[in-house]
């Protein structure tokens, strides 16, 4: 047994803590560094969903059930997998049309509805109270067993009262926490960065303490798992959990519908919409939590029924309540240490759930139940233009402290009732009855308002009358014979075999029937009428959010409104700075400088009525909205054609999209062919000036000589030889120009004409060594020729190939030194193509001549010992080979010598070369 | 005492026609074969009167002329430019930079030398 | 990520969950045999848990790559 001030002081230096690493990370948002803006700590959050009921009770059940308690943690782990499609779009609305609690989703998906609002809020406030005083519970019986206290004091029915109850200042603290971390200011989108990292703090301390005890059982007090399990064994009372019969009534269909209702349960308890839904910063971090919260769920039920068994073998069955094993096995051993450490993981567990979930319902509360009453007043609504946010909170403040001590009456006076033991499936089933609603909101696009409110009214129904009540008959508030005749004695209304229906636990079978008529009434009322205007529109926003603003407008409004309206209403509610500052946002997001200035569109009255849905839920916000503006009331054809305008405008937008592009692209064709023809044109200028050059310089010549010989008939002889000898040479330099331009705008344009022969290359290139032996011999130049033993035919002009040939040699004759020089011709047989080379020991081309030799009239060489030519041999060979398929290029080049070299392709077996 | 003149250009043919037109005309010759030994040229031999072929390797007779322009002490140099390329535009270009007469290519040596007269002051 | 691919394994791996955790695959491993000494049962359902937890990680967090 623990000092009780040890105890005590144990737990409130945690709740310190909690309160330290909430102000840590209420600060930490407020600069812009968040805590919470992380896959990890969003999956710790969500552990929210175990709460003390899982802590202590788990291993309750399993002392009982065997794996029966496994499907509330196997439900979420399947619903988590579908958690990237479903939850992910349940983010999105929520985002996008800032919803704020289960209650305000609803209310908003049907047309923005106060009677639907109004009703999620009373049913969640009833299905989640007593969850709350099973909380409260756990801590104060926790607290009993540390420090050994069988006063009556904490017992409901003993003495004393309720002020010196410890667990009153625990509900007291726990509304203190809420009220700083939960209320600090009207947000609009109702986050709460330093409660969540204080709830991600409690998750870490529950799995850590439960771990530990559970690591305690299994390796310290027993010999591992094996061990207890073989121990258990051979108790046959307790053989019986290790295999399916231990579940007792709940057989297969028990645990199928006990899976269905936690992964209905794990979206829809308040405080895991909060948390998942509400409180999601980034939406990419559902990502990382779809795997890892069923990963932090397997590690804290890894030691339930270990410890289960541990429990059941040391103190028997019937001695000590199944549910306090956790803290009796230490207890018993004298751990002191860790009784405490799992005692303040009872508590986090306890406190965590509670804090979330008091937050989630205060919100619902305050807009959808107190705001609809109190905006209805005429004093609050219209007339009145002032401040009301210190109002708004003053309502969360007051909610958050009704529904915890709700929370504590009804532990007062339910004590160790059934009715607050069994509250955690109870409230699971009660929560269910969202998901018709809320699922069917979310996917299917004829849901109407009435078929939402008999759903949910249905089902709420038949759950009081399966479970609620009966839960009261068991624990002696209701005649017990209720339970065998149902009322009015009519047998076959009993609460747990309705209509006769037996052999189904009473969770399934509740569960059964009230989805049944909630389903069935939802399903049916909604198909009696079209969905209205204001219905099919919000179905539309709901079910095509992926679409947003792809085809689907922002919202449907149609009517004429005022900024000077708009901002004063927002500013009421949420404060003038705040909605100044949203405004002037707005404002500067579309490029306007001034929001007075802004266009009182759909758009901007849909973000003022976002606005204000964040801060007073959307039914109210709509309310407020349409007293300000002149609006038309919209059926569902002036629905449609709005629709029908937003896709044709997108569809419109897309088509002009695509028409600039293809524009765009037609003017990058014709500005590059435009360059093109430029650039021709630049070229054939090029040309056309450079053959006058070189037409007009041996004309010069001509004139002058011509013309000194004429006026001058005393020239003596020899100048009169000499100059007749540079006529002739220069009317024939005159007559190769020609010749050469024709031929090269012949093979240029085309209209050369080319024959297609067999040619033996070998052949060819001793004809042609031939056919120049005598120029060389004159210049005292020795010619070698290497041809290989025998050489493939290939196709082609052999004239034109001859005149390339012939080309080189002469330029290589030109440039040879005279007397000593080599020019030697040799012939390359390759796989596929023959290459001749043909190399001279002349004085090379100067550097940087290589390219420019291959233009036409650009000679090489020195200018004074220019030889004879016109500059367009090579560009002519060059055109001839690569008209074969070949290439001509210089490939050797020092200033001992040149080598020109081209290649011709062989013809692949089978075909022949084409010349054009 | 004897005018001098220098005649640039790389064409061989057009050079000993030059020549011979100028000498019997009883001048001083000297020849370049480019533009930069024209420069040289210049520079060295104070010519009265250059015949200054516009494509020439090395440096054009376009910049040959700018450069003369350019020295002072050069300013007695006359300048006839001769090309090949007969376009307006070349004509313009060698006379804002300087030349003093334009001759195009093939040209009357009639008129080139009664030019080269004229310039010389004859 | 190619949401559409991703979104179908979820799906798959849903369904496949759901016969896998449920009568009657169930039943075929409520069987006596105790292999390291824990009852098969219990040794399914938590390994059967686990591969749960791996599959959909790895399907999600490929996407995310």
């Amino acid at each position: 047994m623990l000092p009780s001030w040890l105890v005590v002081g144990a737990s409130f230096a945690y709740l310190m803590v909690l309160f330290a690493v909430a102000y840590h990370g209420d600060r930490r948002a407020d600069q812009g560094r968040s805590v919470i803006d992380n896959p990890w700590t969003y999956t710790l959050s969500l552990g929210v969903y175990c709460t003390a009921w899982t802590y202590f009770g788990s291993v309750g059940r399993a002392a009982s059930s065997g794996i029966g308690f496994l499907p509330v943690y196997l439900g979420p782990t399947l619903g988590f997998a579908l958690a990237w499609l479903v939850l992910l779009k349940m983010i999105r609305i929520a985002r996008s049309y800032r919803i704020t609690s289960i209650a305000d989703f609803i209310a908003s998906r049907y047309g923005k509805s106060h009677v639907l609002g109004g009703l999620v809020t009373v049913i969640a406030v009833v299905g989640t109270v007593p969850y709350i005083a099973l909380q409260l519970k756990a801590v104060a019986s926790g607290y009993t067993l540390l420090v050994g206290d069988h006063d009556p004091a904490l017992h409901p029915s003993g003495l004393p009262g309720w002020w010196s109850d410890g667990t009153l200042y625990v509900a007291l603290t726990l509304a203190a926490f809420t009220i700083l971390f939960g209320t600090r200011h009207l947000d609009t989108t109702e986050r709460h960065e330093g409660m969540v990292a204080a709830i991600a703090f409690e998750s870490v301390v529950k799995l850590l303490a439960f771990l530990a005890v559970g690591l305690y059982v299994s390796y310290v007090v027993y010999d591992g798992v094996g061990d207890l399990y073989s121990r258990a064994a051979q108790h046959p009372e307790f053989s019986g959990l290790l295999g399916l019969e231990g579940m007792q009534r709940m057989g297969y269909g028990g645990w199928f519908a006990h899976i269905l209702l936690a992964m209905l349960s794990v979206i829809f308890l308040p405080r895991q919409f909060q948390i998942a839904v509400v409180e999601n910063v980034n939406e990419a971090h559902l990502r990382r939590a779809t795997w890892a919260f069923p990963a932090y769920l397997l590690a804290i039920n890894l030691f339930v029924i270990p410890i289960a068994l541990g429990g059941l073998l040391h103190f028997g069955r019937g001695e000590v309540d199944p549910d306090t094993f956790v803290l009796s096995l230490p207890l018993e051993h004298g751990d002191m240490a860790l009784a405490l450490l799992v005692f303040v993981g009872g508590l986090s567990a306890a406190t965590g759930m509670v804090i979330v979930e008091v937050i989630a319902l205060s919100t619902m509360v305050c807009n959808d139940l107190v705001m609809p009453i109190l905006l209805r007043s005429r004093r609050l609504a219209l007339g009145a233009r002032r401040d009301l946010t210190g109002l708004l909170l003053g309502i969360r403040r007051g909610a958050i402290i009704v529904v915890l001590l709700l929370g504590y009456v009804y532990f007062r006076l339910a004590g160790e009732a059934y009715a607050l033991v069994s509250i955690g499936l109870i409230s699971f089933a009660a929560v269910a009855q969202f998901a018709p609603a809320m699922l069917g909101g979310m996917y299917w696009r004829g849901g109407t308002r009435e078929g939402a409110l008999v759903g949910l009214l249905a089902g709420f129904a038949v759950w009081i009358y399966t479970l609620l009540l009966p839960s009261f008959a068991k624990s002696g508030w209701l005649d017990p014979s209720f339970l065998e005749q149902g009322v009015f004695g009519a047998g076959w209304l009993q609460p747990e075999a309705l209509f006769g229906l037996e052999g189904l636990d009473n969770i399934s079978h509740a569960l059964f029937w009230s989805l049944l008529a909630n389903i069935g009434g939802y399903v049916f009322v909604s198909l009696r009428r079209a969905p209205s205007g204001a219905e099919a529109s919000q179905g539309m926003l709901f079910v095509d959010v992926h679409r947003r603003g792809d085809g689907l407008p922002t919202s449907f409004w149609r009517g004429s409104a005022e900024v000077r309206d708009l901002m004063p209403l927002v500013a009421r509610f949420l404060g003038q700075r705040r909605s100044e500052e949203a405004f002037a946002d707005y404002a500067r997001a579309h490029g306007v400088a001034d929001a007075l200035h802004l266009r009182a569109d759909a758009e901007l009255v849909h973000f003022a009525e976002s606005l204000l849905a964040g801060a007073i839920g959307s039914a109210s916000a709509r309310v407020m909205v349409s007293s300000v503006v002149q609006e038309e009331v919209l059926g569902l054809g002036e629905v449609m054609d709005i629709l029908d305008e937003a896709t044709q405008v997108r569809a419109y937008s897309r088509k002009l999209e695509e028409k600039s592009r293809a524009l765009e692209a037609a003017t990058a064709e014709l500005r590059a062919a435009n360059e093109r023809l430029q650039e021709l044109d630049r070229l054939k200028d090029d040309f056309m000036s450079s053959v006058t050059h070189e037409l007009r310089t041996p004309l010069t010549s001509i004139r002058a000589f011509s013309e000194m010989l004429l006026d001058d008939p005393d020239i003596d002889v020899a100048d009169r030889q000499r100059f007749l000898g540079i006529v002739v040479s220069e009317t024939e330099r005159l007559t190769r120009l020609v010749n050469q331009v024709l031929d090269m705008a012949k093979i240029e344009s085309g209209q050369a004409e080319w024959h297609t022969d067999d040619i033996d290359m070998r052949e060819l290139l001793q004809h042609a060594v031939d056919s120049t032996g005598q120029v060389f011999r004159d210049r005292g130049v020795d010619v070698e020729l290497v041809l290989p033993q025998a050489a493939p035919v290939l196709q082609g002009d052999r004239d034109r190939l001859l005149q390339v040939v012939l080309n080189l040699l002469s330029n290589a004759a030109k440039f040879v030194p005279r007397g000593a020089g080599r020019v030697c011709v040799a012939l390359l047989d390759g796989p596929q193509e023959v290459r001749v080379d043909v190399s001279d020991n002349g004085p090379g081309i100067p550097a940087g001549m290589e390219e420019v030799i291959f233009q036409k009239f650009r000679q090489g060489g020195d200018e004074r010992s220019r030889p004879q030519g016109t500059g367009l041999g090579l560009p002519i060979s060059r055109q001839i080979v690569e008209r074969h398929g070949g290439r001509l290029w210089l490939s050797a080049n020092s200033a001992a010598g040149a080598t020109f070299s081209f290649t011709l392709p062989l013809p692949a077996a089978g075909s022949t070369v084409e010349l054009e | 005492m004897k005018k001098k003149i220098l005649i640039a250009d790389d064409e061989q043919n057009i050079v000993i026609s030059l020549e011979f037109l100028m000498k019997r005309e009883g001048y001083e010759v000297t020849i370049a074969n480019d533009g930069e030994e024209a420069v040289q040229r210049i520079r060295e031999t104070r010519p009265d009167l250059v015949l200054l072929d516009v494509m020439m390797p090395r440096k054009s007779g376009f910049d040959v002329c700018q450069e003369v322009r350019a020295d002072p002490s050069l300013a007695s140099v006359r300048i006839m430019m001769l090309t090949a390329k007969g376009r307006d535009t070349e004509v313009s270009k060698g006379l804002a930079l300087g030349a003093d007469a334009y001759m195009t290519k093939p040209f009357s040596t009639k008129e080139l030398v009664e030019k080269v007269r004229t310039l010389l002051g004859g | 990520m190619r949401k559409g691919l991703a979104g179908q394994r979820l799906v798959a791996v849903f369904i496949a969950g759901m016969l896998l955790l449920n009568f009657p695959l169930l039943s075929l491993f409520d069987r006596p045999e105790q292999p390291f000494g824990i009852p098969l049962l219990h040794i399914y359902l938590f390994a059967v848990w686990f591969g749960l937890v791996l599959v959909i990680a790895w399907i999600v967090e490929r996407g995310a790559r």
